[in-house]
């Protein structure tokens, strides 16, 4: 639908006057923002570039359903999500090896702190209707250009030769915001705040992910592997079982891509050849490739978030923390998205949506682990970017070790002690401990 | 270890390429600042940087992800300029 008709549809039934609230992109964070507020009874419209929700989206991914929750009881009931995580794996890998743990638990999967395989394309098309559904009109297939901005107050959205007004604009338009930056709240994110990921998604009979992932049907495992995804440079790879496919994918930090010698879709290509990987995915079918951002610089890139007449959510405030072992954007993204609404909400009955009206939306982010978890992390990015021997040495070493333990060829053998020490020794005993103790203290 | 044409990947995409209207474009620099260029041609996810023998370079936005990595790396130095693809072209994710 364009613009133009939304116009004329508001013409025959509401009143002209424009929207309480504009969100613009309708990812996780303005599905739940313009939901929020469609329920409370504001009239809302929800403007998404794609040609349908989800259609410009990719994740990892896993959800971490306790944010949804909270608002979408039961959510995962209801919801085209893909499979229960139940098993976490974590690898160090080297050109020829892999050392993993693995951990299988029911704690994993207990309501509220349960986590599931989605697809964007596919997921945030659900959540769209739901917004739908309590009223909010949405358009797809729009751009946003640019922001009517009166006196330093944004007032609506420009799209074309299209403007629309609004009492206040949210924006969850993902990591690029073109229009936080146009407003001014935000200069361009550093490459070394941001990774790009790049996936694939492979596609498997879900037999065959059972038996291959040993797991039950609707369930499944998330894999992270730290060193020769991203060729001993910060980033990682992962895997994630679906339904009928997996998730298979790369993320590098972007300063430290630069530094290095193989370029990223050579670096996914590598990982999934590896033999690890390998024998996972075989007989998968490849049907889609996709590259995002992701954000990972913590409180240090967080941009302005509230103007007047404007809020920033989700990717496009920076929400998001990359602990190597886990991701975790979606639910940062669900988080601001609900308490942005509810500033909106309370700022909607205080009559005005001005810098000082809106910022309580600050103060229940404060409340919430958002901000709270986005500063506990604070130290760990610079900790991996200071520590590059996380993702190159430390790998080798455990390969060294496992290696003089396993491989039997019939040379005389060294007390385990010794061979432990002789790896350990090449890196240094000292730096392992510092790195180890700057690691404990930045989380 | 295998090499596979990323090009070969990027064709299994749904894209709808608005062949009138390019939306990153290319400045003058590129051609020289070879180190900038290279950044690109080590993170572009869809590996559109390219060189070819002789050493120039070659840029086709058509099967961009619209990711954003370009701008952020060289937006101020090699790139004329980095916009999203109007509405209702670009990438179509069907699973994302
Ligand atoms: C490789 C990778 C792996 C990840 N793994 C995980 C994981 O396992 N778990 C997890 O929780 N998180 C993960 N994340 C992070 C997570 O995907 C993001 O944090 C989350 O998707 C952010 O949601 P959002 O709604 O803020 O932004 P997005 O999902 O990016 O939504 C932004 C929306 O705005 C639209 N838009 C943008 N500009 C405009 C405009 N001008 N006009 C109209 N529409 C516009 C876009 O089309 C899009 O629909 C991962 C990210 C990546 C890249
Ligand atoms: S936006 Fe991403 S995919 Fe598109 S050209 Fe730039 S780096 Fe490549």
């Amino acid at each position: 639908m364009s613009i133009m008709k939304i116009e004329r549809k508001r013409g025959e039934g509401m009143s002209n006057e424009g929207f309480d609230v504009i969100v613009v992109g309708a990812g996780v964070a303005g599905n739940v923002a313009a939901y929020l507020l469609g329920r409370e009874g504001l009239q809302v419209l929800l403007i998404e570039r794609g040609n349908y929700p989800g259609s410009k989206n990719m994740t990892g991914g896993r959800i971490y359903s306790h944010s949804l929750e909270k608002i979408m009881p039961d959510f995962a009931k209801e919801a085209p999500i893909e499979r229960k995580i139940t098993r976490e794996k974590v690898f160090m890998m080297t050109e020829k090896s892999s050392i993993g743990l693995d951990f299988q638990s029911s704690l994993l999967g207990t309501h509220g702190s349960d986590s599931y395989s989605v697809l964007r394309g596919v997921f945030d098309q659900w959540l769209a209707e739901k917004a739908e559904e309590v009223g909010v009109e949405i358009v797809t297939g729009i751009c946003v250009d640019d922001l009517i901005i009166r006196q330093g107050k944004v007032c609506g959205v420009i799209a074309g030769i299209d403007q629309i007004e609004s009492g206040v604009t949210i924006l969850a338009d993902g990591i690029n915001s073109l229009l936080a930056q146009k407003a001014g709240l935000r200069k361009e994110f550093k490459p070394s705040h941001v990774a790009v990921g790049v996936k694939e998604l492979i596609e498997l009979p879900a037999e065959l992910i059972q038996e291959r992932f040993q797991c039950n049907e609707n369930e499944g495992t998330a894999c992270m592997f730290a060193g020769f995804p991203s060729d001993g440079r910060i980033g990682g790879g992962f895997l994630y079982t679906n339904k009928e496919s997996i998730s298979l994918g790369v993320v590098c930090t972007l300063s430290d891509l630069i530094k290095g010698q193989k370029a990223l879709p050579q670096l996914m290509e590598d990982f999934k050849t590896h033999p690890t990987v390998a024998p996972l995915i075989k007989e998968g079918k490849l049907v889609e490739y996709s590259g995002h951002l992701v954000p990972e610089g913590g409180v240090e890139m967080m941009p302005k978030i509230i103007g007047d007449g404007v809020l920033v959510v989700g990717d496009a405030a920076g929400f998001c923390v990359n602990l190597g072992y886990a991701v975790r954007g979606m639910d940062f993204a669900i988080a601001s998205g609900e308490c942005a609404a509810r500033a909106v909400s309370k700022a909607y009955q205080g009559g005005g949506y001005s810098e000082g009206d809106l910022q309580v939306y600050r103060d229940y982010l404060e409340e919430s682990f958002v901000l709270h978890d986005m500063k506990l992390y604070r130290n760990f990015p610079k900790f991996l970017e200071t520590t590059p021997r996380v993702f190159s040495d430390y790998p080798k070493l455990l390969e060294g070790i496992m290696t003089d333990m396993f491989v039997m060829n019939g040379q005389p053998t060294q007390a385990l002690v010794k061979t432990i020490m002789k790896h350990i020794n090449k890196v240094g005993v000292l730096k392992i401990t510092r790195d180890a103790w700057k690691g404990v203290r930045s989380v | 270890m295998s090499t596979m044409n990323v090009d070969a990947k990027l064709s299994l995409n749904k894209f709808y390429v608005n062949e009138e209207y390019a939306h990153i474009v290319l400045n003058r620099n590129a051609e020289t600042e070879s180190s900038e260029f290279r950044k690109l041609m080590l993170a572009c996810p869809a590996g559109l940087y390219k060189q070819d023998d002789k050493g120039r370079i070659l840029f086709d936005y058509a099967g961009c992800l619209e990711c954003g990595t370009c701008r952020i790396l060289c937006g101020k130095t090699i790139l004329e300029k980095w916009e999203f693809p109007q509405g209702t072209f670009g990438i179509e994710y069907r699973w994302g």
